[in-house]
């Protein structure tokens, strides 16, 4: 697949996205609500074959972003799946990791560090957080500043 | 009444005190035969991502370096292409091949450490005497170039912060020949060593399948017929200006891992060559204003594979998120495929082959059930030279 035919089979899943954006030549980034980001997740996994790199979570303030990111190496083009998480206080989303085990890390992290919780991960234990970090404290989420500051 | 059956678990880590980061796998195994692993991470975590939210865009760049000492050219150069998309700043053309040059300077001496620890864990000492002898000269050109053997700073949003001095490129050119031919011993006493192939070959393997399932990335991904190289891929800098190939061997064990690096050397030093006669004249930095708001990844391909940064900006000095991922973090998961069957002795060479970023120390205690005799890390260390031995006496 090129380029062109990448961004129409992309077209394919628009009723599940909410934005398709071509922010650099190589850069495409999917919006989607967090409802569908499985689905999402598993067109671009099966349908276009791109290699999964990792996901990154975000305290957006008003709501978390998961940001799933992929690279298709056929064209190097990165392909973002952004999905919004808008319940803040109890904040969840379904895991991949059950037909994606390369995000059980990932998943784990944002786990760890924004307290978000992924349904029906196969083992969603501490990866990162020491041992006697205190329960309930996250510390990507905006309201825990560095100390260095 | 059901019979509780005790599997013994062998644990490795949390210190290691061959490699740098820590890292605790914890081995059940069923007499020699490895059957389950489990990895803990994360014991040397430092909450970068969470510093560099608290640092400005144009300080980050030094923070990152010190992610790992070894790629520590690759990650800040992953971080500024991606700070450079969200503000749209091209850099000098000079400045591009100065990256070029100190990155692929950076992988020929990562690549050499690494043959010359495979070399001590399964007992051949030699090899890292000679390994890590032939590595030196390439710190010593990158102390030169930036000031510093690891940790180089160099790279900087809008270019770079040290130039390569038109004169000390007949130096770098004559330590390249004298680096190659060395290689090119090394190489070839490496390869066509009985004892090694022996020792290597179809062990640890990770299938193609595997390889993708498991994500995996650089010589990793290239040892297991998995054709992927950033560099090639979605090229930066001036890799596309270059003439080079991507090495790949389908087998998958060890042995094509470290066939896979050798033969890299080669291609880096090749490039580093190429890159230093087309060198441009000009300026190797411009001045950068703001970084507008935005958002963007960067991924470049370190000497363990690709590493790969997300940036976003809110139009302040210091950026809101930055995630850093590092080539590891997606191969060391694929010791699930490639660990499990196998011998207990050949872990440790299986555990090396991704060349993983472990710690400075490590404690190693191992029960065997049978006897009750704890090995320590030294004895395991020992089981792996012995079985070295052993197939060498073999063989003469």
């Amino acid at each position: 697949m090129n380029q062109i035919e990448l961004k129409n089979k992309l077209s394919e899943i628009k009723d599940k996205l909410d934005a398709i954006e071509q922010k650099a030549e190589n850069r495409i980034y999917l919006t989607c609500k967090a409802e569908n980001a499985c689905a999402v997740n598993r067109f671009l996994l099966e349908d276009i074959g791109a290699r999964f790199c990792v996901a990154t979570g975000i305290d957006a303030d008003d709501c978390f972003e998961i940001i799933y990111h992929y690279s298709y190496d056929q064209t190097g083009c990165c392909i973002n799946i952004k999905a919004v998480i808008s319940d803040r206080e109890k904040p969840a989303i379904e895991s991949i990791t059950p037909f994606l085990p390369a995000a059980e890390w990932a998943e784990r992290e944002i786990h760890d560090i924004l307290g978000i919780d992924f349904k029906n991960h196969p083992n969603l234990r501490r990866l990162i957080l020491a041992d006697d970090w205190p329960e309930g404290v996250y510390p990507m989420r905006k309201e825990i500043k560095a100390t260095n500051t | 009444m059901k019979k509780i059956v005790k599997k013994p678990v062998i644990a490795v880590g949390p210190f290691h005190p061959l490699q740098e980061e820590m890292e605790f796998f914890q081995l059940t195994v069923d007499g020699e035969i490895v059957t389950d692993i489990d990895m803990r991470l994360s014991y040397n975590h430092r909450g970068i991502e969470k510093i560099s939210e608290s640092l400005q865009f144009d300080q980050v760049p030094f923070l990152i370096s010190r992610i790992c000492g070894i790629c520590s050219a690759s990650h800040p150069l992953a971080y500024v292409q991606a700070a450079e998309e969200i503000a749209d700043i091209k850099p000098p053309e000079r400045a591009l091949y100065v990256r070029t040059i100190i990155n692929e300077l950076e992988r020929i001496h990562s690549h050499i450490l690494w043959v010359g620890l495979a070399g001590h864990f399964i007992g051949y000492d030699t090899v890292f005497m000679w390994a890590w002898k032939y590595r030196e000269p390439v710190l010593d050109l990158l102390e030169e170039i930036t000031g510093n053997r690891n940790n180089y700073g160099n790279v900087k949003i809008g270019g770079c912060r040290e130039d390569i001095p038109n004169e000390i490129k007949p130096r770098i050119l004559k330590e390249l020949d004298e680096i190659e031919k060395k290689m090119d011993m090394l190489t070839k006493a490496v390869l066509d060593d009985p004892v090694l192939h022996a020792r290597l070959k179809g062990v640890g393997i990770l299938s193609k399948a595997d390889a993708i399932k498991y994500a995996v990335v650089g010589p990793t991904a290239r040892g297991s017929g998995v054709d992927i190289d950033v560099r090639r891929d979605d090229p930066y800098a001036v890799y596309s200006d270059l003439d080079w190939n991507v090495i790949t061997q389908p087998e998958g064990d060890v042995f094509a891992k470290a066939v896979v690096r050798l033969l890299e050397t080669f291609e880096s030093i090749k490039m580093v060559r190429q890159a230093l006669k087309k060198l441009p004249d000009g300026p190797v930095t411009i001045e950068v204003k703001e970084i507008p708001p935005g958002e963007a990844v960067g991924h470049v391909e370190a000497p363990r594979g690709e590493t790969f940064h997300y940036v976003r900006s809110d139009g302040g000095n210091r950026p809101v998120r930055h995630k850093v991922r590092a080539p590891s973090y997606v191969n060391v998961p694929s010791f699930k495929a490639s660990c499990i069957g196998e011998k207990i002795a050949d872990v440790t060479i299986t555990l090396a082959a991704v060349d993983p970023c472990y710690s400075c120390t490590e404690r190693v205690a191992a029960v065997d059930s049978r006897s009750n005799v704890i090995h320590d890390y030294e004895n395991l260390l020992r089981l792996s030279r012995e079985k070295t031995e052993k197939i060498k006496e073999g063989k003469k």
